[in-house]
């Protein structure tokens, strides 16, 4: 579970913007189900924080809540002026992390 | 607790003038919606425009309905868009997300799919260095619910 999908493109221009999509399978319980069989509540268990580092310096983050869906998809905008490694970031509610890294190119 | 005429009068007065005024930002079963952006504004009242949120006329599935938001700023030292709230007034909680943004984002946009139990307003709030917000809304008319359970 929760392994984590990115797309960052190879090679950009100095002073470039380019989009970054990210995508994790996370079931993100929202802690608003009930168990149909117990009638109980499931616990809420769901990514709740998102961060983007260059080169070791944090350039976007997101906090989550419940409300965002299964699987959790972002995108977002980085300008870039120096080649470097993108880290990403991912966080549940039982402290579990999820990080990858891309490499960038920058002409 | 004992009240006279005149009393009465002045507190009916005050009830009605409490139960019309909040009812102006149209925000009608949204009061978690309106506390959120109270918190996150710090009491300031957020501008229309600036703010453009991209959703979906029609949703057929709330369990995931794709949320685009763009805000109109330089994107410099100077001037940036801090972060954008997303909330959503129908939900059972309004919190959806955060974006939180730096110069380095060289453009305030960003995409994610959200979760909506039913029709209604999806709002985004846009936080800017300068101390101002600015605010957009947009209506979703969900045909099947994202909260099942």
């Amino acid at each position: 579970m929760a392994r984590p999908r990115v797309k960052v493109p190879k090679k950009a221009s100095k002073g470039e913007v380019i989009t970054i999509k990210t995508l994790i399978s996370h079931k993100m319980e929202s802690g608003q189900r009930k168990d149909r069989k117990t009638g109980e509540k499931i616990p809420r268990n769901i990514i709740n924080k998102f961060t983007a580092k260059f080169n070791g310096k944090e350039v976007f983050s997101v906090d989550i809540e419940p409300a965002v869906s299964a699987n959790p998809y972002l995108q977002f905008s980085v300008k870039v002026s120096e080649s470097g490694e993108f880290e990403f970031i991912w966080v549940d509610d039982d402290k579990k992390t999820y990080a990858t890294k891309k490499k960038i190119t920058v002409e | 607790m004992n009240l006279n005429k005149r009393e009465l009068m002045t507190l009916g007065l005050g009830t009605v003038a409490a139960l019309t005024l909040p009812a102006l930002p149209a925000f009608a079963e949204g009061d978690k919606t309106a506390e959120r952006i109270k918190t996150f504004t710090g009491g300031k009242e957020p501008t229309a425009g600036k703010v453009s949120l991209s959703t979906p006329e029609i949703a057929e599935n709330g369990n995931t309905v794709p949320v685009s938001v763009t805000v109109d700023s330089p994107m410099s030292e100077e001037s940036y868009v801090q972060s954008v709230l997303i909330l959503a007034d129908g939900n059972p909680e309004p919190g959806i997300a955060t974006f939180n943004f730096s110069p380095m984002s060289g453009e305030a946009a960003a995409t994610t799919r959200i979760r909506l139990a039913k029709t209604q307003n999806v709002v985004a709030v846009a936080k800017m260095n300068d101390g101002s917000f600015f605010m957009d809304k947009k209506l979703v008319k969900v045909t099947i619910g994202g909260c099942g359970g």
